[in-house]
């Protein structure tokens, strides 16, 4: 192991940035399917340099919010402004040329290429060259192929990937398919990154190293982070402000501080005697 | 212990990018290319074994390289897109219908505007990359189904483009310039002053234009756009939110694709059959195109070649074989054998190595790397 590993990261007491600007306000929005309502009248906002942490029991609503926050799902209800851009609906890719990025729950990598091609498939947004160029290859295209592998190289010295460079990510253990899956997510160059469970299924070890990456993310590439994640010491040592999803519905918001006191919080995770 | 990289050092990120990394297999393809340009050439000049007669060019290796550049189309497609067509040899029509119109002069009267578009005669040469160029036009519109479904309905939608085409080439007698028929012949091909005629004249054509073409779609592939159709093949939803349009990779992989299989079915009608029919592009084509793209390996431009010599030159070989060793069976039991013997070869192969020849020869490199030892 490298020694700078910090083997607990320091628990933050108390709102580290909690006067940033606000990056992205969700407003009231509601989602449903069918009879099923997933977000019931949810508001959030996360400001800008922070690391937001979104909890909350199974089918809470979690991965709905992050999904309806990139685009992917459509809200019935409600409004979410991201840069002071307000809109209700748009296609994923447009999100992602705006500047969100995200991990997904289960792994969602490119199986069949290269962790080196996978991460490159990042910097699709800004690639310039048109069809022709890139069938010419030699010359205009070839330089801007390497003046973004130097970008990719960075990200993979800086998650520590190196040996697995030319490794076809459908054959790497659990562990590395999620940093690989993170180091996709920065070649965007993200202003907001939203990581669906970072830490699921990952040993102690692993865990340590991602809240490295993350809080490292956060410091030094000046990402805004939302985090979904059930393991709360994590949550609770990593995050700036947590949210609480119960049903569909908020039942809490603050620092964890805060809502580690709070009695709905403690009703929905451990429930209520009847 | 001739395969060894070791001391090859890459030192830029050019190097470390290049198609082919190892100098073995630079060495080992620069003379393929000089066997291919220079030596079959010569060979088949002068007459010797194997080219006593014009067989080999004309039968073998010319249908060999077309198809072979037809699969590359293919596989753009399917092996690296990940949409499945089963429309391909109706685009290897339309490639060689509107390169035969584009050679022999299009007249389309347009009565109502009391006008006409006519555009003269042009060069072969010139003829055969606007029928690829049509091939792409008609490829883009029958992909649009695919920006709504996939795999196996993806496959159906598509036979309507082998269905529509294969009766559109019967029943439009504009096509077929109105010979009753119902078949065409190329017109003849000039190359500047020369008359591109004979076998091995029409061999430097095709092994020209499959390298050309060849180099073109592995730049593509191993590009920005080479990995926008992977990330949609392996995973679209996650390939959108990292900002790929769907729209724009699928349908550039459909236009590509159909490009490359109608320059094919250009060269395929011009230099190969000389006259044809419709149905020397029907379903069976498709099929065939498949397979060889199936068995070659899916996402790999060598597996391409690899998989055509496998479907079209195996058979030719294993029907020879009977009278060269001497064996005396009647031609048809031979024909039947072959047959048997093919399709086994194909079960077998798919059962041993699923991902094809190019995974196959992937698998023997790396053990060439380590021989003598096991790892």
């Amino acid at each position: 192991m490298k020694a700078d590993v910090n083997p607990k990261p320091v628990a933050r007491s108390g709102p580290v940035v909690a006067n940033g600007d606000v990056l992205l306000a969700v407003s009231n929005v509601s989602l449903s399917f069918g009879g099923v309502k997933a977000i019931r009248d949810v508001s959030l906002d996360i400001r800008k340099g922070e690391i937001r942490a979104i909890i909350g029991p199974n089918g809470a609503g979690k991965t709905s919010m992050l999904n309806v926050i990139n685009g992917f799902y459509h809200p019935q209800q409600g409004t979410i402004s991201f840069k002071g851009r307000e809109r209700r609906a748009m296609r994923p890719y447009i999100a992602a040329s705006q500047g969100i990025a995200r991990t997904f729950q289960n792994v969602a990598l490119f199986k069949g290429m290269s962790t080196l091609d996978n991460i490159m498939t990042g910097r699709t947004l800004k690639m310039r060259k048109g069809i022709i160029q890139q069938a010419l290859y030699w010359g205009l295209s070839q330089r801007e192929e390497i003046q973004h592998r130097r970008v990719v190289e960075e990200i993979i010295d800086f998650l520590e990937i190196q040996h697995i460079r030319k490794t076809p990510v459908g054959k790497l253990p659990y562990g590395l398919q999620k940093r690989v899956e993170l180091g996709r997510a920065l070649a965007t160059e993200p202003e907001l990154l939203l990581l669906d469970e970072p830490m699921a299924g990952m040993n102690l070890e692993e865990k340590q190293d991602m809240s490295r990456f993350i809080l490292t993310v956060r410091d030094a590439f000046n990402t805004t982070i939302a985090l979904i994640e059930h393991d709360i010491g994590v949550v609770m040592d990593l995050s700036d402000r947590v949210v609480v999803l119960d049903y569909g519905r908020k039942i809490a918001d603050g620092t964890p501080a805060e809502v580690q006191a709070n009695q709905a919080v403690i009703d929905a995770y451990l429930g209520i005697p009847h | 212990m001739l395969y060894r990289e070791a001391g090859q050092f890459k030192t830029t990120y050019a190097a470390d990018m290049a198609v082919f990394p190892i100098r073995q297999d630079r060495i080992a393809l620069a003379l393929l290319v000089a066997v291919a340009f220079i030596a079959v050439p010569f060979m088949a000049e002068a007459q010797v074994w194997p080219f006593r007669t014009d067989y080999m060019v004309r039968a073998i290796l010319i249908p060999f390289l077309i198809l072979s550049l037809a699969a590359v189309g293919v596989n753009i497609l399917i092996g690296y897109c990940g949409q499945i067509s089963l429309g391909s040899g109706a685009f290897m029509a339309i490639g060689a219908y509107s390169a035969y119109k584009f050679a022999t002069g299009v007249h389309i009267p347009l009565a109502w505007l009391g006008t006409a578009i006519s555009i003269p005669p042009l060069p072969g040469l010139i003829s055969i990359p606007l029928g690829g160029l049509m091939a792409a036009l008609v490829g883009i519109l029958f992909g649009i189904p695919s920006l709504r479904i996939k795999g196996l309905y993806l496959a159906v939608a598509t036979l309507a483009a082998q269905f529509f085409f294969d009766w559109v080439f019967i029943r439009v007698k504009w096509f077929v310039n109105y010979n009753s028929s119902g078949s065409v012949s190329a017109p003849d091909m000039y190359l500047g002053p020369i008359h591109i005629n004979t076998p091995v004249e029409r061999y430097l054509l095709c092994l020209s234009a499959v390298v050309i073409f060849a180099t073109l779609a592995k730049n593509l592939v191993r590009g920005n756009i080479g990995r926008q159709w992977m990330a949609i093949r392996d995973m679209d939803i996650a390939a959108e939110l990292m900002g790929i349009r769907p729209l724009y990779a699928k349908l550039s992989a459909f236009a590509v694709s159909s490009f490359i299989v109608g320059v094919a079915g250009a060269l395929f009608a011009f230099m190969y059959l000389g006259a044809w029919e419709p149905l020397a592009f029907d379903i069976n084509r498709s099929f065939q195109l498949l397979f060889m793209v199936i068995i070659g390996g899916l996402g790999s431009i060598l597996g391409c070649f690899l998989g055509a010599a496998f479907i079209l030159i195996l058979p030719i070989m294993l029907d020879q074989i009977p009278h060269a060793v001497g064996i005396p069976v009647s031609v048809e039991t031979v024909s039947h054998l072959v047959f048997i013997v093919t399709g086994g070869l194909i079960c077998y192969l798919l059962i041993v190595e699923p991902r094809g020849f190019a995974r196959l020869w992937g698998i023997a490199k790396e053990k060439l790397r380590l021989w003598p030892f096991p790892y």
